[in-house]
């Protein structure tokens, strides 16, 4: 009797996780669809035919282009900025006890922890008060800000599998800092560091709620996507252009993943 | 010729606990000397003030004459084999050797020459490439070796080195460490907390509790004249007598130490009752109780042994019980 | 040879030059290098942020002058009083029942995903369901908006399933309801409600599946074995365990939904949440104090929320 419901109950849960995860893949899978559609007026499934000219169409945009590029530079810039502070934040974090460490923890998971919102409007009317015009620097300011977190989430998990008597035996070996840094820390997280900084470079490329706070007149994808979703007045670009992110934002993640899945795991606190 | 590494008034506090509380010491050099000692007893901190990995809250400390306070551990002539043996994941077994010299700008090649001659030296010969997370753990340990010893340092640091081995290795590595220690006449400090280790390889010991060094000596005296009740009882498992009992045993009322070793059932003597004994294979350890007093003997294997609950006579020669004065 | 020169000595003399000055000091003095690793993270995540944020605050206590429409830069209480007309509660009201309506779906779907991927995947299954669960967490907020705006379409992929399946009437009669219907999919509350449940999901999942995998597998046995039915087992032994997980997870669910001003309005009707009261208030109507004195809302809410969190140990499964 007992052991009968010990594999009835799989089953059914089987069912439901596997309903569940199609629930979450099924949407994104339509996208790709719709980037094929010839109709262009509307929404409409089953699409009336195929196409590849969309594509095309899109290639020849220069708005698209223009969006792109603002959009790669703010998430290079945003990624350096953030690899730069999150790794600090971690080193100091694992590697020292001292009083506050509780609260710089939290006060680096703060901009992802509250709403988008709040981190947006805060800065603009930061901005507001302190006339700062708004430009790719203000849009790059408020990106970094969320980014920091993720960088100090892959490192730190890493920091903590490091064994502590590496960094001592590397000075006992006779190296400096500076050359332990180098020689041990540096190869020993760096692999955290790139999945980090991948992970921002994602979440800075995807970006929308707070950017449409710091950005002004600039268009980053996103905002681009916004527009169309909004009102939309080309579909089929937008169609086009929502598969090609769904793909440029797949490969980081992968990578990742890869480069941490032995033993921590990449942050889920995203976003 | 000044001491290898000298102690005085050593102390180091973290916050109101002393881990090292006013220690003096003294190693020689090409000693092989050991620091003995529980967990807590501040042997491994002693370790980390010469490494430089730790600096002292109060005292001075010297290695080979020079003043060693404020010098960071990259600047001392010292190398350190960890208890976890601290091997770089991410360079295999050769680079992790000859890491010491990469760090002093020795070439490739000679560097690399140096650490196989180190290797073979701990009978790992050819096991340059491989990566630390292929090896067992007693090769680990042989690599760790290798990458201090490589440097030539002036003293080797030890810290627990053989505890995560098991029984068979750990005494094959206690002959071969003491070998490798006379051939290159380092001067060896190693930190443990198993007696038979520190008695065994040992030229001379430090026994550590709270903080303090409460004997130092060669193995002979530590075993045989220990100067208070911890370490009679630490070192060999002595029984401590009470000054009452030594009294009532015909001696001053003084604290004394007896060894097990050295007690021996006789039809004549203080009457004692066996309340348990254990099989050990060489020997019988049997328990005693002598006027509500516990008492281990170790009886030779062969003779006869009394069963629980039986009185037996026990004797000892004079020379055994070991006075500690009456206020060990 | 320099090599064994310098082995004479038992202290080697300084590297000297800047670096190795830096290093000794950093050596001698931790805390020098702890100041030197905090000092720009915390310029940049204390002032910058932490003083933006303070600015907001300090704004929501000043208000607008309704003739001039300028803000008057004096302490007033005036504005979150404001917050108090039906208008306006009725925004925050709105806002907090979907918030707590998207949290429990979002639990309940999350749990069977969670509970058999900390289960019962093993090897590469284990990281189909990892990526499974990641993928969707890290892609596009927007094209996954976008998604939803194409199946909800009137004459998207979802009225053409139920259209197939004869049951176009459901559809219709469910957004004929009050409250949640509307005049499609994609204009009605219910629409806003399962584009929150689908961004958010993942957030709920990866804390719940944190938490069931630190439950011991023979835990379960344990209850099986004094007869518990597996309901019983649930109930009494893997809910209690999985909670902190789950409420760590509607952390970000909850948090997410109040903050959220892209998807009702993209998904939904006219009427307004926080997110777009808060959008609106900056923007054309330039009413920053108000604006600011909205922020607040969610900010008290979350406050609470962690506290009580906290209080049942939630913080663990993060």
């Amino acid at each position: 009797m007992r052991s009968d419901r010990h594999t009835r109950a799989p089953l059914r849960l089987k069912i439901a996780a596997g309903i569940g995860l199609a629930f979450l893949h099924l949407p994104i899978l339509l996208i790709f669809l719709y980037a094929f559609t010839t109709e262009e007026k509307s929404y409409q499934f089953p699409p009336p035919g195929l196409t590849l000219k969309w594509f095309a169409v899109t290639w020849n945009r220069p708005d698209v282009w223009e969006a792109l590029g603002l959009s790669v530079r703010v998430a290079s810039i945003s990624t350096v900025v953030a690899l730069t502070l999150g790794t600090l934040c971690a080193a100091a974090i694992s590697q020292t006890r001292f009083f506050g460490r509780e609260a710089i923890s939290l006060l680096v998971i703060l901009p992802i922890a509250l709403p988008g919102i709040i981190t947006g409007i805060s800065l603009r009317s930061a901005f507001n008060l302190a006339e700062i015009p708004f430009s790719f620097w203000t849009i790059v300011l408020g990106h970094a800000t969320f980014c920091v977190v993720v960088v100090y989430n892959n490192a730190v998990a890493r920091f903590r599998r490091m064994s502590g008597s590496l960094i001592e035996a590397s000075m006992d070996l006779g190296a400096d800092g500076f050359q332990t840094f180098r020689h041990v820390i540096l190869p020993n997280i760096g692999t955290a560091l790139l999945a980090g900084g991948m992970l921002a470079f994602a979440l800075s490329f995807d970006e929308v709620i707070v950017t449409t706070f710091t950005a002004g007149q600039q268009a980053t994808l996103p905002i681009w996507m916004l527009e169309e979703l909004v009102r939309p007045r080309q579909r089929p670009v937008t169609n086009v252009v929502a598969m090609v992110v769904v793909l440029v934002t797949f490969l980081p993640i992968l990578a990742a993943y890869y480069l941490t899945r032995d033993g921590d795991q990449i942050s889920g606190q995203g976003k | 010729m000044p001491h290898a590494v000298s102690f005085q008034k050593v102390s180091r506090h973290f916050g109101s606990v002393r881990a090292v509380d006013a220690v003096d010491l003294e190693v020689e050099p090409g000693e092989f000397f050991a620091m003995l000692g529980p967990s807590g007893s501040g042997k491994t901190t002693c370790l980390r003030l010469i490494a430089g990995f730790e600096q002292p809250t109060s005292g001075h400390i010297e290695i080979f004459g020079e003043t060693a306070e404020g010098v960071p551990p990259y600047r001392r002539n010292v190398n350190t084999v960890f208890q976890d043996y601290a091997l770089f994941p991410h360079l295999n077994v050769a680079d992790n050797v000859a890491y010491g010299l990469m760090i002093r700008g020795v070439g490739g090649t000679e560097r690399l020459r140096e650490a196989e001659a180190a290797l073979e030296m701990v009978k790992l010969p050819g096991y340059g490439a491989r990566k630390p997370g292929e090896l067992s753990g007693g090769q680990r340990q042989r690599v760790a070796l290798a990458r201090a010893l490589v440097n030539k340092p002036k003293v080797l640091l030890l810290d627990e080195p053989l505890g995560a081995l098991d029984l068979k290795l750990r005494e094959q590595m206690q002959d071969e460490l003491r070998l490798l220690q006379k051939s290159l006449g380092i001067t060896f400090v190693f930190v443990t907390h198993d007696q038979g280790e520190a008695l065994s390889m040992a030229d001379r010991i430090a026994v550590f509790n709270h903080g303090r060094i409460m004997q130092t000596g060669t193995p002979e005296e530590i075993y045989r004249r220990p100067k208070t009740r911890f370490v009679a009882d630490f070192v060999g498992s002595s029984n401590v007598l009470s000054p009452a009992l030594t009294q009532r045993l015909g001696g001053p009322a003084e604290w004394a130490s007896l060894r097990p070793e050295d007690i021996r059932l006789s039809t004549e003597g203080a009457e004692a009752v066996v309340t348990a004994t254990s099989f050990l294979g060489s020997a019988t350890r049997v328990t005693l109780d002598l006027a509500g007093e516990k008492l281990t003997v170790l009886h030779p294997a062969g003779a006869p042994v009394p069963a629980p609950g039986a009185k037996v006579r026990i004797a000892w020669d004079k020379a055994a019980l070991h006075l500690m004065g009456p206020e060990a | 040879m320099s090599a064994s020169a310098l082995k004479a000595t038992a202290i080697l003399p300084g590297r000297g030059g800047i670096g190795g000055a830096l290093s000794d000091a950093f050596w001698r003095k931790p805390t020098l290098l702890l100041f030197v690793l905090l000092t720009p993270p915390l310029l940049w995540l204390g002032i910058i942020y932490l003083g933006s944020l303070f600015a907001l605050l300090v704004q929501s206590f000043f208000s607008i002058d309704e003739f001039s429409g300028l803000v008057v830069r004096e302490f007033t209480l005036k504005t979150y009083g404001e917050l108090l007309r039906p208008a306006n509660l009725d925004i925050i009201v709105r806002t907090l029942t979907m918030a707590a309506l998207v949290t429990i779906a979002s639990a309940i779907l999350a749990f069977p995903i969670a509970y058999f991927a900390a289960r019962y995947a093993k090897g590469r299954w284990k990281a189909v369901f990892y990526l499974g669960v990641m993928l969707p967490l890290w892609s596009s907020y927007l094209v996954k908006v976008y998604a939803w705006k194409l199946i909800l379409a009137k004459e998207g992929i979802l009225t053409w399933i139920f259209d197939k399946l004869h049951l176009t009437v459901l559809i219709d009669s469910w957004l004929a309801l009050p409250v949640v219907g509307g005049n499609s999919l994609s204009v009605s509350p219910t629409g806003t409600f399962l584009v929150f449940v689908y961004v958010w999901l993942p957030f709920m999942i990866l804390p719940v599946q944190a938490a069931l995998e630190r439950v011991p597998s023979n835990l379960l046995e344990a209850s099986a074995d004094l007869g518990a039915a597996p309901r019983q087992t649930f109930l009494n032994v893997l809910l209690p365990l999985a909670l902190p997980g789950i409420i760590a997870g509607s952390i970000f669910t909850f948090s997410l939904t109040l903050g959220d001003y892209i998807i009702p309005q993209i998904v939904g009707t006219s009427h307004l949440y926080i997110g777009m009261a808060v959008y609106a208030h900056q923007g054309t109507a330039g009413n920053i104090p108000l604006a600011a004195a909205f922020t607040v809302v969610p900010v008290v809410i979350m406050g609470i929320y962690l506290w009580l969190a906290k209080r049942a140990g939630a913080f663990d499964a993060l």
